[in-house]
Parts: C-alpha cells; structure tokens; sequence
C-alpha cells in the first residue's frame, strides 16, 4: 500500500516508532493490533518523555523547596498548557485525572457534593424533580456515575435511544431535554458503534434549557481534530493511554467559570486554601480537583503524545482512520454471516466495527483471531444496554488508529473466515 | 495453529449437541451465573434424593438431575454440557470433589496432569488453562452448579428445623 493511498500519513514510518508493533505473537507470527479503542500502543517519543523526567527532573510537584522540586512543577504544568491547547483550551482549564472515568465521576460528585456545600455551590445542586439525560449507548463509565448520582439525589435519569442503524434517536429532543434538565452527558464518539453524535446541535438545545453538557471523548479526542469552543459543550472527559500516552492519567476539561462553582470531589494535600482543626476551605481550579502528588511523570508523556500528533496532523490521523474504516466496513462485512453493529455510511463514523458472526460467539471469534496473530476485543465492550438494544449479548470489536494498515483489515477478515471454516459454519 | 489444544473435539461435540439442555422439574435449588466481562449466563437447576429413603439431604444424598440453560461461547457450553455427564448419578460429595479438581485443572496454566479417571471427558478442557481469559467460560457452570447444590442443601436444612 502505498503513503498517498493511506492519506498524508507515513505509516511505516508511524509504524517504526511504536516498538511494540514489531514483536511477534502466538508462533511467531506478525503482531495485528486492532484494539486501538480499548488502549492505543506508545510511541517511543512518549516513553523517552516520561524516562527523561524520572531521570533528570523527578520531584513532587508543587512542593518542595529545591531545583528539581522547580523543575518538576515546570514540566507538570508544561504539559497542562500542552494537552490544553490540544483541545483548543486554556491550561487553567484543564483537570488532570486518573483517567476519562475519574473525570466523569468528578463532576457527578461534585454536583451531589454541591448539596451539602453551602449557597456558593448551589449552582450545581440536584434533587428531586430535576432531571440527567444520556443515551443508550454510553460507555458504563458515562452511564452508571449518572445512575449513581440520580440515586444519590432523588434526581431522574433520562437517555436517548438509539436507532436501528446505531444513530441517536433525536426524534424527542424537544421533550427528552426540557427546563427540568440539568445535565446532558453523551459521548462524542461510541466505543462500539463508531458513531460520531451531533454534539454542537445537542448542545445547543441543552443549554437553551439551562442545562450543562458533559462530553465523554475518551474516543474522539484520540482520533480527530477536536477543539472544545468548536463543540459548544460545558465538560470533556478524556484519556491519556488511547492517544498514546501513558495509563494513569487522564483529563477533564471544564469552562473556568464552572470549575471556579464546584466543590471538590477528592479532598486530601494540594487541594487546599487555608486548612484549620476544624474547616478547610479549597485551593482554585484546577488543584481544587487534584489532591495528593500529581502523576506528573505521566503528563509529560500525555504532553509528547500530543506533540506527536499535532506533528502529524489530526486531519491526517483522521483521514487515514477513515481510509481505514471505509475499507474495513467492505471487507469484513461483505463476508457471509457478519453483521455489522454501528453505521454502514461512512458519515459521522470512527474506526471501531463491532459485529456479530452467525453461529459463532464473539469469544470464539477472538480466540481464532488471537491464533493468527489478530488482537481484538470481544464481549459487550463496557456497554451492556446498547448491546441489549441490538439483541446481541456481545460483540467482536476491531478498533484501529494511526499505525494501523489495509493488509491488517485483510489479515481480519481472513481470519474470520478461518473462524468460521473451524467451526464448520463457512458459507452454506 | 494452536486452536486444536483449547478446541478439543470432545469439546466442539458437546457445543454443538450439547446434552441434558433444557430447563427440568422437580428440582431443589436453582442459581443463575453470569459472566461480567461478555455477559454470557447460565441458569442451573438440581435435583437431589437422599441416600436412605426418608433420609436427609446431604453429602451423600445423590444428584438426581441436572438441568440448566445457557448463552455463551463454545467452551461455556461444552463445559455445561460435560458437567451434566460427570454429576448426574453422583454423590453431592463425589461432585463436589469433581468440582475441585476441576477448579484446579483450570488453574493449572497448562501444566497440570489431568487424572482422566477422576474427570473423565471433563479432561478436555485441560488447554483450556493456558488462556486466562477462557478459565472463567469454563467454570461458570461448575460454581452455578456449586451454589444450586448449597441451596438445595440448606433449604433441606431450613425445612427440617
């Protein structure tokens, strides 16, 4: 295959920075890696990152008195200003977490710490009568934290449905999100589905109810350009280790003025303004949201991920992913048996293809995939409901990223066919 | 390819005829297993006489039937199916001990020696063990069948006191 076919990236040359993606698996054959969506592989720009600062910088940051103390913070807030302008954000407005799900629970907790709080937090207070809305195929990580916080408060959980095709049904916007709404939480891109929702338009209704809007993009940020003003939403969560940063560390991006009313999720050291026997009151965002020695080590590898994208350009990620995706869409599903779950259009699409094989389980699948060498996920991908939707207990995902080529969707459809001559249910 | 140590032929027979399938009556206690990572499930049910007519249900009380329904993956299926085979006709003891075996079969990695006289077909899944993910498909039927049995024993605790 040649560069110009796969767009304006270089892959082989991608490919030579990802050490990983050399080794062999399972009798010595070429490692396929397509479960980009559960944790992307590391450049080795990133790894030298976070070794550089382990052997030249290492300190806690924010404390301390000494050289290396001055220059940790440097590059821990370095890396703020980084990762922020990679979405298009300020770095006062950027919360580093342990990962998307930690950033999603933080405004949960801050929105039923808010009842007990004080009138400076009101803003954020829900109880009875008012209402959060999702849809059915949120990741359980931007579902349950909302049936959680609906139980802890007396508030209701509402949600979008989704179509046949694995689009939102937005026919009841006009009711679903109404002056009783308070949150709107929808992710950008699904994990399973692909589908990339029309987020601005959603947005915009929501907050013409007064409602906040909280986006999960622990799929998008990873794969296309995405710049928070651009989305018109309030919250984004997302994650370092499915953009080639490292596992640990993730990200909530929140407008200042938010941030700035909300109380603190998890209190501890660095947190803090004054603290005396009896109160304490709260550091400004965004250390109001990070208690305790930072994963600094894990920002400056998150930072080098970023830089590494930017250098090769989020169009140009996005353009090949959705080369890729094109032609996986063709290729393992004109294979007899495979269903596709998600859209079948290449519109408003990323590149994770779940899908079904007649008579054969998903475990099954993955397990013949694994012998030739092809990685994948199987199972219901932490979203049980939307798969419920689909009548279908679980499904085969490949998810594919930057370093991913067309003769590694061959190798996938190849290897369901083999699949289905193993289990005898090859074309009949 | 290394598929063929996982995928024993025994183990595709009873995936694709699987044996004693079906929910059944009577039966004494019944549990429902699912398994979280790929939401595959099992409902088992079992039926037990006493040794001695009249006598208590207990270790040596004989599991008269077993009968279950399940979703899943090939090797969850196949081990429902074995199971069925192995325990039907057993001491609630004998089954129990067949339980444990089996447990530490499938923890084995790969490197235990399955005793076939104790196990039977159930050797089968020995290649099972060398992928950690599968352990679990293999054991679902064995701990539903596990707590079926406990509660069809305490229920007969409960009714005779």
């Amino acid at each position: 295959m040649t560069t110009s076919e796969l767009g304006r990236l270089d892959v082989e040359a991608v490919r030579a920075d990802f050490p990983i993606l050399a080794r062999t698996v399972r009798d010595e054959r070429p490692l396929v890696y397509l479960d980009s969506g559960a944790t992307s592989q590391k450049p080795r720009q990133v790894l030298d990152a976070e070794r550089a600062f382990y052997e030249r910088h290492n300190a806690a940051v924010h404390r301390g008195a000494h050289q290396l103390a001055e220059e940790a913070t440097d590059a821990y807030e370095g890396a703020r200003a980084t990762i922020a302008a990679f979405v298009g954000a300020q770095p006062g407005e950027v919360v580093f977490t342990k990962n998307a799900t930690e950033a999603i629970n933080l405004v949960a907790y801050a929105m039923s710490n808010a009842a007990t709080s004080g009138p400076d937090y009101a803003r954020f207070v829900v109880g009875p009568g008012d209402e959060i809305v999702v849809t059915e195929m949120e990741h359980h990580a931007n579902l349950v934290p909302w049936q959680q916080l609906c139980q802890r408060t007396g508030a209701t959980l509402r949600w979008f449905p989704v179509t046949p095709e694995g689009r939102l049904d937005l026919s009841g916007i006009d009711e679903l999100i109404n002056d009783r709404t308070k949150l709107v939480a929808l992710t950008h891109q699904s994990n399973v589905l692909g589908t990339v929702n029309p987020v601005a338009a959603i947005a915009e209704r929501a907050h013409a109810h007064g409602a906040l809007v909280l986006v999960d993009a622990a799929q998008s940020v990873p794969h296309m350009p995405v710049d928070v003003a651009e989305l018109g939403v309030d919250f984004l969560a997302f994650s370092g280790h499915k953009m080639l940063g490292p596992n640990g560390i993730g990200v909530l991006w929140g407008r200042p003025e938010l941030l700035a009313a909300m109380p603190p999720f998890i209190s501890g050291g660095s947190m803090i303004g004054v603290v005396y026997m009896d109160h304490t009151t709260w550091a400004d965002p965004p250390q109001r949201f990070e208690a305790g020695v930072p994963m600094a080590p894990q920002a400056v590898g998150l930072a080098a991920a970023c830089d590494y994208l930017s250098a090769l350009g989020m169009d140009n990620v996005l353009a090949h992913e959705q080369a890729l995706t094109q032609y996986a869409l063709k290729q393992v599903g004109d294979v007899p048996g495979v269903r596709i779950i998600g859209p079948t259009d290449y519109d408003d699409r990323g590149g994770a293809i779940s899908f079904t094989v007649e008579d054969i389980h998903p475990h099954d699948v993955g397990q013949v995939l694994d012998d030739v060498g092809v990685a994948v996920r199987v199972g219901h991908h932490c979203a049980w409901p939307l798969h419920r939707c689909y009548e279908t207990v679980a499904t085969t995902r490949a998810s594919f990223y930057l370093y991913n080529t067309f003769a590694e969707i061959d190798a996938l459809a190849e290897g369901i066919r083999a699949a289905q001559r193993f289990f005898g249910t090859a074309a009949r | 390819m290394q598929l063929d140590s996982m995928y024993q032929e025994i183990i595709l027979d009873h995936y694709r005829n699987p044996h004693n399938k079906g929910l059944r009556e009577p039966h004494d206690g019944e549990a429902h297993h699912i398994n979280p990572t790929c939401g595959d499930e099992v409902t088992l049910r079992v039926r037990l006489t006493p040794a001695a007519e009249g006598g208590p249900l207990d270790g040596e009380a004989t599991v008269s039937d077993v009968s279950y329904d399940s979703m899943g993956c090939s090797i969850s299926q196949a081990s429902a199916s074995v199971l069925t085979d192995l325990l039907i006709g057993r001491s609630v003891d004998e089954g129990m001990r067949m339980l444990d075996e089996f447990t530490e079969l499938m923890h084995s990695k790969g490197q235990a020696e399955p005793d076939e006289d104790v196990l039977e077909d159930a050797v089968a899944f020995a290649g099972v063990s060398k992928y950690p993910a599968r352990i679990k498909c293999a054991l679902l039927a064995w701990m539903a069948w596990k707590d079926a049995t406990a509660q069809s024993l305490e229920t007969e605790k409960e009714g005779a006191s």
